[in-house]
């Protein structure tokens, strides 16, 4: 494997691992605290072993979610240099604030996580507040330096030299908002559905109902409202990208000629060579619609993007479809909630119904990951997008390869030994909680 | 603007060293401890180093920011340099870190406990070590930034007998410094004893350690030792550190948990003030002699003006709770 590619591998496996970590750790501290202000309210008991439950979850990922971001801002420079030795200073901004709201975050939750009964009661609970805010602080931090990658702000570039640096203007990039808003809600809809699907398959076997329905509710309407939410905010990044990266829009609908009155793809396989797309369903005007606002519009296609300036239109396409469509059954389920809580509770006992939120449980998930690729891959071949290339960024070190492997050996069996410990938890529920019946039974703070 | 980011890099190093290697330290001293101490000594660790060790940890990560974005050449040269020792390095802090958590959130505690104690003790080894490795290059001077073959830009730079000896120092710096740490907090009579045991056999240990460093550096023909002794400033600072011994032996044998903290803390903050003034502002040392210094690569303007401000935003929140952090739940444990 060339060097090049097994950086990129690398990144991509790295990346890809700690956003769901980076995920959990920002929106779970959200239905803690939800649960935890319940118990405090009402005195109800499954609130608090559901608090502590969760939180042992969170202790789980956010460790795992912390060493891997450790990683990260090593491997950035590990694997490449040439980036960073540039960029640092431009869009190193947002990360010297986030290690100020990661440092909060890792303060707050030493204070929740081994404070119960050690605080006032309302004290502590504030701490988890903190936690989830710090969380999602860092998240939109992280975002932003990430959007400056795909819309660059805040230099000039003259003569092959990055100067009048400006970090301020570089952070709040014209692609700052959209992107962390976008990621947002990702994350708040694959956290809030893959919490209530687990709740809801322990549901169907019956298990301790009450503290498990208590727990689905929380999480299926954090989960349900981003869900609801996303295709708005989708529709604002499209606009920004048909603005500011018509390649990228151009390789996520496989858009290869220019157009006026663009159709919207549905589906389908690029092909590359032939500059055609077989098997897919076309919306005549949609694509110019949902570009520009206007069924007329005209789109740029790959035509007008020079050879060498293409990202790979394959990969990009079919994971732009797949984070839409895992999107729109998010949504249905959301809607499905939400009209039988108001409309018919007795659906929410059966098991049909039940099912469908258990399998609904990794498509957050992936919907996620898809997103990600979509971004990433889309920006390619550029590091910095029109400014450097990701080629001439990489490390000179040979070899890589070999890290490569060390990392997918590492992250591979991390990702075994946190679904391992997160199963024994799970499984350990019916014995740690009795239903509320025995009061002394109430996990004992660790 | 400069030099608020410079203090704010030296506090991170230093409070990286002394929190944070009194966390690895935890790792180092399980391994060494009798087998049959080995659950309390776990106990005690989990219970004073669990609420902050994930702050302590933190310190490195502000370290990094800071090196990227106000130092971008630093950063960069000890990225592909010394990409071996930092992967290395990484790859003992996912290891510790994890299994640290995992074997106390582990809701069976089976066999699995055992593959989580070697991973967290080999691991609390392995990063001292390598973190130690990665500052002796930074002044062995190997650093050949056009190095043309493989093994001199990218082995010979910390493969060789000085970065080494730095290495071993670091560990055995982080083993005494938490045995001094954990002997203060254990209640039982006998664990207690051992970890004051411990504290006297890893602070031998650093004396020793630090004798071979010196050793090191004269057969790499860096002239270290000497140039130190020389200079009355950084004479003075070691002679305070060595007087020092006495007074920690002496408080160890005591039992004064805050006097011996202080003093360890004391002689790791001096040894570490010495060798940092006696190269400041060189950072990285280069081979051919154009070191990199805290003034040549500091990204000026902006980004370091931008990045002070950060950091003392920064700090107004985090050092407050941070102490309130760590009161909180020493005051906690002397009630319970």
């Amino acid at each position: 494997m060339e060097d090049l590619l097994a950086a990129r591998s690398q990144m991509a496996l790295s990346l890809g691992f700690h956003i769901i970590f980076a995920c959990i750790g920002m929106v779970m501290p959200f239905f803690m605290a939800t649960s935890h202000y319940k118990y405090l309210k009402t005195g109800d008991l499954h609130q608090k072993n559901l608090t502590k439950a969760w939180s042992k979850g969170v202790a789980i990922f956010f460790v795992t979610g912390a060493v891997s971001g450790t990683m990260l801002s090593f491997e950035l420079g590990l694997l490449w240099p040439e980036f960073m030795e540039h960029a640092g200073p431009i869009f190193g901004m947002p990360f010297s604030l986030e290690g100020t709201a990661f440092f909060i975050e890792a303060i707050a939750l030493g204070f929740f996580l081994y404070g119960w009964d050690k605080f006032n009661k309302w004290f502590h609970w504030f701490t988890g507040i903190v936690v989830g805010v710090s969380g999602l602080a860092s998240g939109i931090l992280v975002v932003a330096a990430n959007a400056w990658m795909n819309s660059p702000a805040g230099f000039d570039y003259v003569d092959g030299k990055y100067i009048n640096i400006d970090p301020v203007a570089a952070m709040f990039n014209d692609a700052w908002f959209t992107q962390s808003l976008h990621m947002t809600l990702a994350a708040f809809a694959a956290i809030g559905f893959a919490v209530a699907g687990i709740h809801a398959l322990m549901l169907l076997k019956n298990k301790n109902k009450q503290f498990h329905w208590k727990a689905f509710k929380i999480a299926i309407v954090y989960g349900g409202i981003a869900a609801l939410l996303q295709p708005l905010s989708g529709d604002l990044s499209a606009k920004d990208i048909a603005e500011r990266q018509p390649a990228k829009l151009a390789a996520m609908e496989a858009h290869f000629e220019t157009s006026k009155s663009a159709p919207l793809l549905i589906g389908g396989l690029p092909n590359e060579d032939t500059k055609e797309v077989d098997y897919a369903i076309k919306i005549p005007g949609a694509l110019s619609f949902l570009a520009h606002g206007d069924f007329e519009a005209e789109v740029i296609g790959l035509d007008q993007i020079p050879e060498e300036d293409q990202p790979p239109v394959l990969i990009t396409h079919i994971a732009f479809q797949v984070m839409v469509g895992l999107g729109m059954i998010m949504m249905a389920l959301s809607l499905l909630y939400f009209f039988s809580h108001w409309k018919n509770k007795n659906w929410q006992t059966k098991r049909w119904y039940l099912w469908l939120f258990v399998l609904a449980t990794p498509l957050g998930f992936i919907a996620l990951e898809a997103g990600w690729t979509v971004t990433e891959v889309g920006r390619q071949p550029w590091i910095i997008n029109g400014f450097m290339r990701t080629k001439d960024a990489v490390t000179p070190m040979p070899g890589i390869f070999y890290s490569f492997l060390i990392f997918t050996a590492v992250y591979v069996s991390l990702s075994f030994i946190v679904t391992f410990l997160l199963y024994r938890q799970i499984k350990a529920v019916p014995t740690t909680y009795e239903e509320g019946k025995d009061q002394k039974k109430a996990l004992t703070p660790q | 603007m400069l030099y608020v980011v410079i203090i704010f890099l030296c506090l991170a190093i230093l409070l990286y060293l002394l929190l944070g290697g009194a966390d690895f330290g935890a790792g180092i001293v399980e391994l060494i401890t009798p087998v049959k101490l080995r659950e309390k000594m776990r106990t005690i660790a989990y219970e004073t180093i669990g609420p902050i060790w994930e702050a302590n940890h933190m310190w490195l990560i502000i370290t990094i920011v800071i090196l990227f974005v106000g130092f971008p050449t630093i950063y960069t040269v000890l990225s592909v340099h010394l990409h071996i020792p930092l992967l290395l390095m990484l790859l003992g802090i996912i290891g510790r870190g994890t299994a640290f958590i995992f074997r106390h959130y582990d809701a069976v505690k089976d066999d699995m406990q055992r593959i989580y104690n070697i991973i967290f003790t080999y691991s609390s080894f392995i990063t001292p070590l390598f973190l130690g490795i990665i500052a002796g290059s930074m002044i062995a001077g190997e650093i050949d930034t056009n190095a043309t073959t493989f093994y001199s830009g990218y082995i010979q730079p910390w493969f060789n007998y000085f970065p080494i000896s730095v290495g071993l120092f670091t560990v055995s710096i982080c083993g005494f410094l938490a045995a001094v740490f954990l002997m203060g907090e254990a209640a039982d009579k006998e664990i207690k004893a051992a970890f004051t045991r411990q504290a006297k056999v890893l602070n031998i240990a650093t004396v020793i350690a630090g004798g071979i460093v010196f050793l090191a550096a004269e057969i790499e023909g860096i002239s270290l030792m000497r140039e130190l002794v020389t200079n009355p400033f950084t004479l003075v600072i070691l002679l305070l550190a060595t007087a020092s011994l006495v007074l920690l032996w002496y408080f160890l044998g005591k039992n004064k948990k805050v006097l011996t903290r202080l003093i360890a803390g004391f002689q790791i903050s001096m040894i570490l003030f010495a060798v940092g003034l006696h190269y400041f502002p060189d950072f990285i040392i280069l081979k051919g002699g154009n070191n990199l210094s805290l003034y040549n690569s500091a990204a000026m303007g902006k980004p370091i003006i931008t990045l002070g401000w950060a950091l003392l935003i920064g700090g107004v929140f985090i050092i407050p709770s941070l102490v309130y952090l760590i009161y909180s739940f020493q005051r906690n444990r002397s009630v319970s």
